[in-house]
């Protein structure tokens, strides 16, 4: 998922100047244990987008819903921990 | 200094993602959540700059960045002197009519390595000089980068690899440098210490601190799940304890007048609330060796140390 | 203050220090960041005197350390900013780490360099030890024979550096003392025709990770991000690049070294390596900076007693001008090769090093020694160059080389 083909000295930028978004490289595949969020229990604190180490955890203010970003969410659990209503579950991933 | 500026959780969250995701700090990494917290707290066009070090690295593997705003990182030692090179170039430009912005912020990050130890001079230079720029040093208390060895901002009885939890010398035997202190010492306008638990007390002085004319320092704790050997869940709850056992309590110094910040004042207030500094010390590993009959009196001193910091932060706040 | 804003050029009395100091003004640089350093002082003092006295719109940091002042250059230069700083030897192997994270950076940094010996013991005098250590820092360099080279030398630093297709830092050497603290008839350009000559900063466009082409600076409007953590599968060819930039400016140099005798009237050789007496020359010295002078004394007390002695001194040093060197050299028949530093362990001095392996694949073999002079501040007199022809008029004559390295102006 994260392979690229390596370009040649001539193809890239100088002085090492990024070329490519590090959203493109996704972590979702470091996650052992996956955050399960419960829309009913969810109050929109925001907590959980706020101290997710990752910005895996977003807000939708459209549809007011709080969305887990699976492609770059590690697994950590803060946001479990952190939840005041204990909304957000870790599942071990495989599992329910 | 106003503070019409509002941090709610929804306008928080409404706010772009500057520092974006995809990077590759570990799985609950308070410093990645700082970062990703001061750059909410911006107030416009800004440049950033960081030291060698944890998040310098994880943010910008070639070819990825995970940064949106305009980044360099140089060296390890003098991220300051990044800070003041690119302020004072901003300065220059806009007298010569060549910036198209009427305003730049500067923000220069830097772990405690970076900070407390190789990175002090520089930094020290770059305030005497005053150039206006905010310095957020975050503080996870070792050289985690290159393996958890102490620094300058490791505590006293740490285990790290330099200071090994030895038969003879358990962990590290002095104690953490009150760098903030140091940095007020500077009479420098705006210190300040935060915790991402707290986060809008983060913001507010993230913010207060870009807002303020001259170098502005904010002293952020930030846990490290693999050096301090504690449950990645956990980083945000640790560095809350830290702030409720008073191991790290929350002020700023304005114009060199110190100021408990809300969540130290009520401790302050009502010394009840104070929670034992061991249940801070128990969810690190790196502090197990202490839990022992053998070394158990290291604790009793790191207690003395806590009491006594937070005693003189007192009698600064006038709260003694 | 120095008068320059008349029409044409003018000479000024100026010791090389002076001379670096006014040609910085001249070319309006926008952010100067130094630390005191003898022989180099002398340049930020003026440059303060011009910055207090309202002569130049410059940012001035009086930094805490060399290391900090070559880091302000490398950021103020990364927010497109045209920079100038000014060292000498321990302030010069304090910058050593950021030397070579401004050419990585590809940060178009101009700077001075006085030049001294190194410590243990300290000495403040002239050598070329501080300069000859950062030859692989990825920095153009440039040694001056006299403090009018000196002065020419820095206004073509920027135009070079700041080239589009270069982007590189450049140093100019100038030698400590013999250059930086005596005083010499300058002939120095008016204000208005230096400002023309460099221009405006130039700056390269390279592709950012929004996909877009943006100029080459921290542009909040353009974001780029510079200095990443470069691994084993990108590393090598961002070095690739540095080389083959070093490779084009050779032609660049030569080219900014024309325009500017255009101007000037004045030239160095080709801006490359500058001859004297060469074109029938069988026994030559090849050595940097102000010995030549002394050498080009003794090449014309020989002349005139019918010795075939010429000169050849290396302006750029850095990059090689390999083909300039070769073809200069093509009807010599023994060389000596001066160097005012010493590679300890090594076999014989930096410039030893690189003469003998570019003759190798070369089409000429003349016989090639070396001499190790001048260190610390040591005085290469007129009778030691004539020792060192007389030792090449021996080697020429028996086809014998004693001792192909020696130390000259040493008491054994």
């Amino acid at each position: 998922m994260n392979t690229q083909e390596k370009k040649s000295w001539k193809e890239i930028p100088m002085a090492g100047v990024c070329w490519v978004p590090s959203t493109a490289y996704l972590t979702g595949d470091w996650r052992t244990y996956r955050p399960i969020l419960d829309s009913e229990k969810c109050t929109r604190c925001m907590l959980c987008h706020i101290y997710c180490p990752d910005g895996a955890i977003a807000w939708k203010a459209e549809t007011n819903e709080m969305v887990i970003n699976y492609d770059y969410c590690k697994g950590c659990g803060i946001c479990e921990v952190e939840c005041p209503v204990d909304a957000i579950s870790m599942k071990l991933e495989g599992e329910g | 200094m106003a503070l019409e500026w509002k941090f709610t959780a929804k306008e928080i969250a409404e706010k772009p993602e500057l520092f974006m995701s995809g990077h590759r700090a570990c799985a609950g990494c308070a410093p990645a959540t700082v970062h990703r917290l001061i750059l909410k707290a911006v107030r416009g066009p800004t440049i950033a700059t960081n030291s060698t070090g944890c998040m310098e690295v994880t943010s910008t593997i070639y070819p990825f960045t995970a940064w949106k705003i305009p980044w360099i990182h140089t060296a390890f030692e003098n991220v300051a002197a990044n800070a003041s090179g690119i302020e004072a170039a901003l300065k220059i430009l806009k007298r010569k009519g060549k910036l198209k912005h009427e305003h730049v912020d500067v923000i220069a990050l830097a772990g405690d390595g970076g900070t407390f130890d190789i990175g002090i001079q520089a930094l020290s230079g770059a305030v005497e000089r005053g150039h206006d720029f905010l310095y957020v040093l975050y503080d996870n208390e070792a050289y985690m980068n290159t393996g958890i060895q102490r620094s300058g901002g490791t505590p006293l009885g740490a285990w790290t690899t330099t200071s090994p939890a030895g038969k003879k010398i358990p962990g590290k035997p002095q104690l953490k440098k009150p760098i903030a202190n140091i940095m007020v010492a500077h009479e420098m306008p705006y210190v300040a210490t935060a915790s991402p638990a707290y986060w809008i007390d983060l913001l507010k002085k993230a913010r207060k601190g870009l807002e303020v004319e001259g170098p502005a320092f904010l002293h952020v704790i930030a846990p490290c799940p693999r050096g301090w050997r504690s449950d990645p869940s956990k980083s945000i709850e640790i560095s809350r304890l830290a702030v409720e056992t008073c191991v790290f309590p929350l002020w700023e110094a304005i114009d060199g007048e110190y100021n408990l910040s809300a969540p130290s004042k009520v401790i302050a207030l009502r010394p009840e609330r104070k929670k034992a500094m061991e249940e801070y010390l128990k969810t690190q590993g790196r502090f197990r060796h202490l839990f022992t009959p053998e070394f158990k009196h290291i604790i009793g001193k790191i207690q003395e140390v806590v009491d006594r910091r937070w005693q003189r932060l007192l009698k600064k706040c006038g709260m003694a | 203050m120095v008068l320059t804003t008349q029409k044409g050029p003018r000479a000024i009395a100026l010791n090389g220090d002076e001379a670096v100091a006014l040609a910085a003004k001249q070319c309006d640089v926008d952010v100067v960041a130094a630390y005191p350093i003898t022989p180099q002082t002398i340049i930020v003092e003026r440059f303060s005197e011009y910055v207090h006295d309202g002569e130049v719109d410059t940012e001035f940091i009086c930094t805490e350390s060399e290391h900090s002042a070559l880091t302000c250059c490398l950021a103020a230069a990364a927010v497109g900013a045209r920079t100038f700083t000014a060292t000498a030897s321990a302030g010069l192997a304090l910058m050593h780490e950021i030397l070579y994270v401004t050419s990585g950076c590809r940060a178009p940094v101009v700077m001075a360099v006085a030049n001294r010996a190194l410590s243990a013991p300290i000495n403040i005098h002239c050598d070329h030890s501080d300069s000859m250590v950062e030859r692989d820092s990825g920095w153009i360099q440039i040694y001056s024979e006299n403090s009018q080279e000196a002065y020419d030398s820095i206004i073509q630093a920027f135009r070079i550096a700041e080239h589009q297709e270069l982007s590189l830092p450049t140093m100019v050497g100038l030698d400590g003392f013999f250059l930086s603290h005596t005083l010499e008839n300058v002939s120095v350009l008016p204000d208005e025709t230096v400002r023309k000559f460099v221009g405006q900063r130039q700056i390269p466009l390279v592709k950012n990770h929004e996909g877009k082409f943006v100029p080459y600076k921290l542009d909040p409007e353009n974001p780029i991000t510079i200095g990443p953590l470069d691994l084993h599968d990108y590393y090598f060819e961002h070095k690739r690049q540095q080389e083959e930039a070093m490779r084009k400016a050779l032609g660049i140099i030569r080219k900014v070294h024309d325009e500017y005798a255009e101007v000037s009237g004045r030239r160095y050789g080709n801006g490359l390596v500058d001859s004297y007496r060469l074109e029938d020359a069988e026994l030559v010295t090849i050595c940097l900076g102000s010995t030549a002078g002394t050498v080009k004394t003794v090449v014309d007390q020989l002349r005139a007693k019918g010795v075939k002695a010429g000169l050849l001194r290396i302006r750029t040093f850095r990059p090689l001008p390999v083909q300039e060197i070769i073809k200069a050299l093509q009807h010599v028949k023994a060389i000596a090769v001066m160097d005012r530093s010493c590679s300890f362990g090594g076999s014989g001095g930096p410039v030893f090093h690189e003469i003998r392996h570019v003759l190798y694949d070369s089409n000429i073999h003349p016989h090639v020694v070396n001499y190790i002079y001048g260190l610390g501040g040591r005085d290469m007199s007129q009778l030691l160059v004539q020792k060192i022809y007389r030792d090449l008029a021996r080697i020429l004559e028996t086809g014998k080389i004693d001792k192909s390295i020696k130390f000259i102006g040493l008491r054994e």
